[in-house]
């Protein structure tokens, strides 16, 4: 069972803030994760290779050529705050 | 700074790739630009887009690695490193964890006498984020900040080295050295100043003779090669100062501040990294055939080390010559330009490391600018003059300075201002005689015994031929003269 | 039957005999929206205006003599997960309340080019995580057949509108099952095909390694002309396929003979519906009866696919929804005054609650110290799976199972029954893992509710699984039932 300080941790990782009510909630959640986990352990994967694309694609490349540029307007027109040509954030 | 010490440096250099278009999509690299016009979709992170390997950048990528004579990967991939900053348009990069394209290469730099190899572990592909500019004078004190995504994507290699490096200076060294060996390549421009070559730096002390290496810190923002050793100078005192005190060093990333000669700590409010990296499921993985690594070592130009050994076996070049005219590409390809047109590797060696580079670094100009006053052939063709005696060594000096302000052949210099040596012993002859019946007391001086009194006649002569008598000439004729 | 009752096939036949205009079909489309949408709620925002003009347009081109293809001047809706330019995409998320795109999803380009009519954007689970639309940051979807339950998901309001009649045909996405359940849920036919047939580029990413865009339609000849439009390699995805696009029309010969059927024994357990269970084995009848061969096979990693689906998916969505901060787009908390705090509140009030699960579940899967444990063990879990399949396609030519366990849930009913919750995910998410096409098809009703019939495909296997899926439907009368609305 994972502990409330480990909860705020993967909270923090996700830039997520939650409430005591959600940490709790998403301690057990998570928790059944390591049940998954121990699921997959009785299955011996030694010499299994490792499926990270079923399509057995490489080497997919492009040339080297510019095109296709976003006007400044098109590239700012959903920002939720601008000034001039630059998105604007809160101090860092 | 103690002895006692034994300082531990390890270099991570960034170099963006000079391709036309960005990494994963068609926006333009350019450098400059007004802020948010070289984007797209793509590379602003927008939602449903995808990313798509431009090749020139593994192709660059091989290369660079075959220069720092690495390992080139059968079998290499990219993966996401997540992490959440707002340059960072995805809030990951896509970069490369555990197959990078290539490792477990070397570099040699010289250091005083000694030659060292520093082992680089690794170079990997990435991309590169945005930039912030604080509305305040520092990101401390600004209220808000705004951010350009036109350097988002552009294509970078990190180039890590092992931590073979014992002292700020060899940091330096090697840093000049990737410098070189990268331009070379021509797969980056390398300017510090544009930022298109940046270093970071890992630093420990630990007492000499210690295996084990000690607590390391990280340092940033060294924006210049001097920058770079003068924070390792700094932070190393720093570490063994706090370790003299009782103290121990702080594992942390560090921020060289130039203005005052300080490393600060950078400690944000989060723990440690945890970049969970993995696999980009919308990319492939890359197999690199050993056909395309040969294609590629073969496009490879003859690099600093190769070209030092031909200066030296070739022409006899001693190591610290060829060391440092190998030390940039523009100015072993005048080099050589240069040989062409003389065989005396020797001279031409010393005018390109003595007057040549005084000219470029005090007007800043390059050689392989088009209007560059000072042609290899030209210099070559000075040093032909002074080889056949047509001019002494001294009048080379005035032939050069005309040469540097107005771009002229300095044969064509010496005929028009009548410069050439006098050699023929005739005319010298009937004035050193006129020299010897004006300045009674000299010879007599010499005579004497004093040496030094016919520097003085010998002056005297040149003086009578506004310095164009050959000297070797002079000195024999009064020599003679004064029998 | 009206003008908006009728498949695309029809449409079109009528359309180059001038018998209608596509002004007509598209007003009538509208009409019928306006009738019923307050009942079923599958829109989240219709775009009038521009799909009249181009109903007009593409009159014109008819008029003009030009030759038309199968789509063109056709109604049809889209996920509101898929990028279309200048309108609002906002994948039934507080997040992306606002965003507008300044680019088109390919397949949008495809069916642009195609002369398809764009009549509106369909409602969703958040960012398509759930599976009965009851995650929609905006509002809940309504099952045509009963409107007190689900609609499935995520591709809710994509099926609903087609069940409804309010579209021709219409586009969803499948990362477990998305439009495959609510096909079944619905009684119209749903298809998610082989992984990289389709370009993802413009699809709103969930799970990269396994989302898909499938086409719902009213038979099985307007999906395999759907199919055959949007189908495709893309330069712009890495991971689209290179391969010919034929004419998928021509499978549809009515004919199964001979063809191997394989009936895994993992699909056939405890907790299935039991009348669901007799329908499904009524199309194993009748497959027989049409001269194919079916048999029992195995499939025997099933089970594991339930792990690893739910650690894969939820560890690459969380990466792929890391981008909205509020930085660029969509929604922004006003209140923070420091970049940190702006993203952790834009990021907890803009995400609903099923996504955040999802991405805490991803974040500590992917975390260090588990990763190896978790995410890397079921990447490896998921070759077996896929190994299962590849040995069954060297002696059988489809699979067959049921595309869910029961028909239609009410609302808020889902999890009492946690076997019926595992079956659900396990009927359908194996088809994502491996890559494969699946399509679901109607084989009846029960209780007055439509029970969809799943077929698996060889990957590139589409030809084979149109083949059967029309020959069932055209022995059959299910598909021709429509709600009463």
């Amino acid at each position: 069972m994972l502990t409330k300080k480990q909860v705020e941790h993967v909270a923090l990782l996700a830039r997520l803030e939650l409430s005591e009510e959600e940490k709790e909630k998403y301690a057990s959640q998570l928790s059944a994760i390591l049940e998954y986990a121990e699921a997959l352990n009785k299955l011996d994967t030694e010499n299994v290779p490792l499926t990270a694309h079923v399509l057995p694609l490489h080497n997919v490349f492009r040339e080297d050529k510019v095109d296709g540029h976003l006007a400044n307007e098109k590239a700012l027109a959903n920002a939720p705050a601008k000034e001039g040509n630059y998105f604007r954030v809160p101090k860092i | 700074m103690s002895s006692e010490y034994e300082i531990v440096i390890g270099l991570e250099v960034h170099t963006e790739l000079k391709t036309n278009s960005k990494i994963f999509c068609c926006s333009s690299t350019e450098f400059g630009g007004d802020p948010n016009t070289h984007v797209c979709p793509v590379c602003l992170g927008l939602p449903g887009v995808l990313p798509v390997a431009n090749r020139q950048v593994i192709e660059f990528a091989i290369k660079a690695g075959l220069a720092l004579n690495c390992e080139i990967a059968e079998f290499s991939k990219f993966d996401r490193k997540n992490y959440y900053y707002p340059d960072l348009p995805k809030n990951y990069q896509i970069s490369q964890y555990d197959l990078p394209i290539a490792e477990h290469g070397f570099l040699e730099i010289i250091v005083g006498e000694e030659h060292k190899t520093i082992g680089i572990t690794r170079v990997h592909m990435e991309e590169d984020a945005g930039k912030l500019v604080h509305q305040g004078a520092t990101m401390a004190t600004s209220k808000y900040s705004l951010v350009d995504y036109n350097r988002t994507g552009v294509p970078l290699i990190e180039i890590v080295s092992e931590p073979d490096l014992r002292s700020p200076e060899e940091a330096r060294l090697y840093l000049e050295k990737m410098k070189a060996i990268l331009q070379y390549t021509d797969v980056s421009d390398c300017k510090m100043e544009e930022g298109s070559l940046r270093c970071d730096a890992n630093i420990s002390v630990r007492p000499v003779g210690q295996k084990e290496f000690g607590t390391r810190t990280e340092l940033k923002n060294m924006n210049s090669f001097r920058a770079l050793q003068k924070a390792l100078e700094y932070e190393a005192e720093r570490q063994i100062e706090v370790i003299e005190e009782g103290g121990r060093v702080i594992q942390e990333t560090r921020s060289w501040d130039e203005s005052k000669g300080i490393t600060l700590s950078m400690r944000s409010k989060e723990e440690a990294h945890d970049y969970r990296y993995f696999p980009d499921p919308d990319l492939v993985p890359m197999i690199i055939s050993r056909d395309w690594v040969e294609e590629v070592r073969a496009s490879l130009p003859e690099l600093p080390d190769a070209r030092k050994k031909r200066y030296m076996d070739d022409y006899g070049l001693p190591e610290y010559d060829a060391e440092v005219i190998t030390g940039s590409m523009e100015l072993s390809d005048y080099f050589d330009e240069g040989l062409k047109f003389t065989k005396n590797a020797k001279a031409l060696s010393n005018w390109v490391m003595g007057e040549l580079l005084k000219h470029i670094n005090a007007t800043g100009q390059s050689v392989n600018e088009a209007d560059f006053p000072i042609p290899a052939a030209n210099l070559a063709e000075l040093v032909e003059l002074i080889d056949k005696g047509e001019i002494s060594g001294k009048i080379a000096k005035d032939v050069f300075a005309e040469m540097q302000q107005k771009g002229l052949k300095p044969g064509a210099i010496v005929e028009a201002k009548g410069l050439k040596q006098i050699s023929d012993e005739g005319a010298v002859t009937a004035i050193v005689d006129e020299v010897v019946a004006n300045n009674p007391q000299s010879v007599e001086d010499f005579k004497a015994g004093k040496e030094r009194a016919i520097g003085f006649l010998v002056g005297q002569v040149m003086k009578a031929t506004r310095g164009q008598a050959n000297p070797e000439l002079v000195n024999r004729l009064l020599r003679d003269k004064m029998q | 039957m009206h003008l908006n009752g009728l498949t695309a096939h029809e449409l079109h036949n009528r359309l180059r005999n001038k018998e209608v205009s596509s002004l007509e079909i598209t007003e009538a489309v509208y009409k019928r929206i306006d009738e019923v949408e307050d009942k079923v709620r599958a829109f989240v925002s219709l775009t009038r205006e521009k799909a009249l003009a181009r109903a007009r347009e593409i009159d014109t081109r008819i008029a003009q003599g030009e030759e038309i293809g199968p789509l063109a001047g056709i109604p049809v809706v889209i996920k509101d997960n898929m990028c279309t330019e200048n309108i609002l995409t906002t994948c039934s998320s507080k997040m992306l309340h606002n965003f507008v795109p300044p680019y088109n999803a390919t397949v949008v380009e495809k069916l642009n080019e195609a002369g398809a009519v764009l009549i509106g954007k369909a409602n969703l689970d958040e960012f398509a995580m759930g599976s009965s639309t009851e995650n929609s940051r905006f509002f809940q979807t309504h099952n045509p057949w009963d409107v007190e339950r689900v609609p499935g998901g995520s591709s809710g309001g994509s099926a609903a509108s087609v069940a409804a009649d309010e579209t021709i045909y219409s586009l969803g996405s499948d990362t477990g099952g998305s439009i495959r359940q609510p096909a079944s849920f619905y009684g119209v036919v749903g298809f998610k095909p082989t992984y990289g047939t389709v370009s993802r580029y413009g699809l709103i990413a969930f799970a990269s390694s396994l989302d898909q865009i499938g086409p719902f339609a009213k038979d099985v000849r307007d999906c395999a002309q759907i199919f055959g439009v949007i189908a495709g390699h893309d330069v712009k995805d890495s991971t689209s396929a290179e391969f010919d696009v034929p004419d998928y029309t021509r499978f549809l010969t009515g004919e199964v003979k001979g063809l191997k059927i394989g009936i895994p024994r993992e699909y056939f357990v405890e907790g299935t519906d039991p009348e669901v269970e007799g329908l499904v084995r009524d199309a194993i009848k009748k497959f027989e009866e049409m001269g194919a061969v079916c048999e029992e096979t195995s499939l025997p990693h099933t089970q594991y696919a339930l792990p690893v689906y739910y650690l894969i998916a939820p560890a690459e969505a969380s990466s792929n929804l890391a981008r909205y901060d509020g930085v660029r787009y969509g929604y922004r908390d006003e209140t923070a005054e420091d970049m940190v705090t702006m993203f952790m509140r834009t990021r907890s009030e803009g995400f609903g609650a099923e996504v955040k699960r999802r991405i805490m579940l991803g974040t500590y899967a992917l975390s260090s110290g588990y990763y190896d444990a978790y995410y890397l063990k079921a990447l490896k879990v998921r070759t077996l799976i896929k190994q299962d399949f590849d040995r069954a396609f060297e002696k059988f030519d489809v699979i067959l199972s049921p595309t869910a366990p029961t028909p239609a849930f009410k609302f808020g009913e889902k999890a009492d029954d946690p076997m019926q919750m595992y079956l659900s995910d396990i009927f359908t998410i194996s088809v994502n893992l491996a890559g494969i096409p699946g399509i679901s098809i109607p084989c009846g009703h029960v209780r007055g509710l439509p029970v969809g019939l799943q077929l698996m495909g060889k990957p590139f296997g589409e030809g084979t699984l149109f083949q059967a899926a029309y020959a069932f439907e055209q022995n059959t009368e299910h598909h021709k039932v429509k709600p009463n609305l």
